[in-house]
Order: C-alpha cells, then structure tokens, then sequence
C-alpha cells in the first residue's frame, strides 16, 4: 500500500537555515545540510527546502546546499523558491534535488511547466500554489503571497495538472504561520479536482492538523516547518501519531 | 572491479551517482559516461531512465552504437546490468507511453500506462511503498519483505514470463518493482532515494 508521506520543510537564506531545529548537539544549527540529515535519519519521506535568499549575488549558495545535502540524505530531496527557467531547474537536478517546485514563474507562463515537465519529465515538477479565501473562492498569490493575481486556485490547480506537473504543493496563505491547521476545504477541493498527488501545506500546529490534511483534505502528503523546528516534535512521533490514527506511513 | 552508470542524458542521474558513489567509497570505482569503449571494459554497468520510454529510447538511439554495446554486454557478454526506473522499463519489446516504441527486447513484455481505476489511483504512482518479494534475488539480499522503497512512475513493466519478478508492489494491481533473469537485474522503484534498503540493494549490486 501507498503510505502517506511526512515533508519537513527548512526555509533557506544565504545557504543558512532561517528557522531552524534548534537540537543542543547540533554542531552548527544554521547548517542546512545538518538539519536535512537529522529528518532523513528521523525517517522524513522527503526534505523540502525553501530558499527565501533575497538579493540575487546570494542566490547561488542554494546550489552548494542541495549539491552537499544530496551527498548524505538518500530520500528525495525538493528545491523551490526563486526558480525562473528550465536553466534554473537543470541547475538544481545537476546538484542534486530530485524535484524542484515553481510557483510564480508557472502563474506568469506555464510554458513553463509544459516544456520542463516535457525536458526533465513530471517527476520533478512540482508546481506551487499559494491560495488565499476570497469569499467563497480561492485566489492564487505569487511572489511570496505578495501579489495577488485574480486567478481561480481550484481552474489553476487543474490546469497545471494539464501542463505535465507531477504534483501540487497547495499552501494556504490565510492558514501560514497561524498554526491552526491546513485549510481543509481548500485541500479537498484541489485533491478531489485532479488525479496527480496533492501536498497539503501551511498552518500546522500539532499533530492533529497532519491527520486532518491527510484524512479530511485528502492530501497524498502533508508539508510543515516549525512543528518540526526546535524539537517540538520529531519525525518519528508524528509518523507514530499517524499509524495510531490509520493512516499508512513508512516506519 | 568498476561499475559504470551510463549517461545518455535521460534527465537527472545525480542522485543515482551520489548514492553509487556513497556505497562503494574507495571499494569499487564508479565511472559515470557515454563512452562506448569504457562501457565495454565495466564488469557492471547500471541503467538509469527518467523522463518517458520513448524519450528514454530515442536519447539511447542518439549515442551512435550504445544500443549494441549494451546489448553485448548485457546478452552477449551476459555482464550484469541493473535498470532503474525507465531503465528497467526499456528491458522490454514495447512500451505505450507518448506513443509505441520498441524496446531493448531483453526481457519479453511491456510496458503500459497503470490504471488508475476512474480516477481512484492518482498518477504518478509517487511516495513511498511496500515490496513484495516474489523469489530470491541476488540483489534483495538481506532486504526484507515489505520493506519501502520510493517509486515515481505512471507506467509498469509486463513480463510475458512471471518467473523473472523478484517483486511486486500493491497500487491498483500488483506492479512488477523488481526483476531478476539472468545477470539482468531491474528495479521499478528507485534504490538510489530508498534509504537505506535501497542503499543495500546498491551494495547488493556492487557486490555480485
């Protein structure tokens, strides 16, 4: 049986991890490729890393991150953030990600993701949609939730679904950060709409949160951050939390 | 001894090179190339595959020669080969994906898109799931029954003869993830990002 995966995400700037798992052993906390290696030994699925590097002198340290940490994890390993092209994508796949995800650069022309899903192959495409409630719709944001863009997120998912993504990384932009839970009916909605994996992100506070993308938003896999930083709990309760509940996991 | 993983610019080998290269540290070289005449000279050789069949088969044809190379190698020569992925997938006569292509025709079969039952299975078959072990096989040595591999794919391998699977995994039928005929070895799932079994199975690879 498929099992349900569990996706720590480390956001990256400057090749340094912003927040971070704050463990005392930790040689050097800010350390990606340390940090990625304590959830692939704690049993993550896959590790997912957000580079947030701002300034564009900066923006090749992600290259040395993904080509150190592709050395030591052995599970897949995904790279979003400030990806333009298909120069971009080949770039990180030589170093070593496995996938990469795109959001803005997908909403501003999903040639995009037809010509990389075509070059690279659907595997590694991840396309990213941030998603905020607007009345009874969801609205598509890019550039870091910063721009909103009048696109329907439900019409986008499915059309990205067409243009050769293998999977969608669904972040709800209302719910980021709060830690209150995933937006359930946002999740649904999208996972229930195509047939590829949805990966339900933003808003996880507990544990329950992982069960409820899972077994009411029908995500294949469930992305969080900060339940994971700074020990409040490790991959391996939350994966023992989830087999309690019924849910398939790799343990 | 040296292991030689083929490049013939199939998409994204990185990985399949790292973790090649973590379990056969000063042991056994690992030499990543097109070149015909290292191939030739390799006591193993792994074939990568990403991308679809017939993307897979045509960057095979590109290479003047590589197809008959690894035919000698492989059936000739009877040196063990491993396929991953597509590279196992083209160990058959056909495959159906983007539109009908031949194949390497080492192992008779084919290769078709999975069914998704109406939309019950989504596609691609991505994540982590159990393998079922089927027979012994040189290269699952010391990997247990049910234990997880990561798959990534929309198309399965069909043998004619059953007897050549060494696994299966459960998504929407039993999919064939591992086979054995001969010193022609192939996993559907990708050993390169399955943790440690799949790191074992490398090893098991390496030291045949």
């Amino acid at each position: 049986m498929l099992k349900n995966r569990i996706i720590p995400c480390l956001d990256v700037k400057n090749g340094r991890v912003v927040k971070g798992i704050n463990f005392v052993d930790l040689k050097d906390a800010g350390d990606p490729v340390e940090q990625a290696k304590i959830y692939s030994d704690g049993g993550a699925d896959e590790i997912c890393f957000l580079d947030i590097t701002a300034s564009n002198e900066n923006r090749d340290t992600i290259y040395e991150v993904v080509e150190k940490t592709s050395k030591k994890c052995f599970v897949p390993l995904t790279v979003g953030g400030g990806i333009r092209s298909a120069e971009d994508i080949n770039k990180l796949l030589n170093c070593g990600a496995d996938k990469v995800s795109i959001n803005t650069a997908a909403v501003q022309n999903s040639k995009v993701v037809i010509e990389s899903s075509k070059k690279f192959g659907s595997q590694c495409i991840v396309v990213a949609i941030d998603a905020k409630k607007n009345g009874k719709n969801w609205e598509i944001f890019t550039h870091g939730g910063r721009n909103s863009t009048g696109i329907d997120a439900i019409v986008y998912a499915k059309k990205m679904e067409e243009c050769g993504a293998g999977e969608l990384l669904v972040t709800s932009m209302d719910r980021d950060g709060t830690q209150v839970g995933y937006d359930i009916e946002l999740m649904s909605k999208i996972s229930s709409k195509v047939n590829i994996p949805v990966i339900a992100s933003g808003g996880v506070g507990n544990l329950d949160h992982l069960v409820e993308g899972i077994k009411l938003g029908k995500a294949s896999a469930v992305l969080a951050a900060s339940i994971f930083h700074y020990g409040k709990h490790s991959i391996k309760e939350a994966k023992e939390y989830l087999d309690s509940k019924g849910i398939p996991v790799r343990i | 001894m040296n292991v030689t993983i083929v490049d013939y610019k199939s998409g994204n080998i990185s990985s399949v090179i790292n973790s090649f290269k973590e379990v056969a540290q000063n042991k056994v070289k690992i030499g990543v190339t097109s070149d015909l005449n290292k191939i030739k000279s390799s006591d193993k050789v792994v074939l990568p595959g990403q991308g679809s069949f017939k993307s897979c088969i045509d960057a095979l044809n590109k290479i003047n020669g590589l197809i008959e190379t690894l035919n000698d190698f492989a059936i000739n020569n009877k040196k063990p080969l491993l396929g991953i992925c597509v590279g196992l997938q083209m160990f058959a006569d056909v495959g159906y994906e983007e539109t009908e292509t031949k194949g390497l025709g080492w192992i008779p079969g084919k290769v078709t898109k999975i069914d998704n039952q109406n939309g019950k299975y989504k596609l691609p078959h991505i994540g982590w799931n159990e393998i079922n072990i089927m027979k012994d096989s040189k290269i699952l040595k010391d990997v247990k029954d049910k234990s997880h591999m990561y798959f990534v794919h929309s198309y399965e391998f069909v043998p004619e003869d059953k007897k050549v699977i060494s696994a299966t995994t459960d998504y929407s039928s039993n999919i064939v993830c591992s086979v054995e005929k001969e010193n022609i070895f192939g996993t559907q799932f990708h050993p390169e990002k399955s943790d440690k079994f799949g790191l074992k199975i490398i090893d098991n690879f390496i030291s045949l």
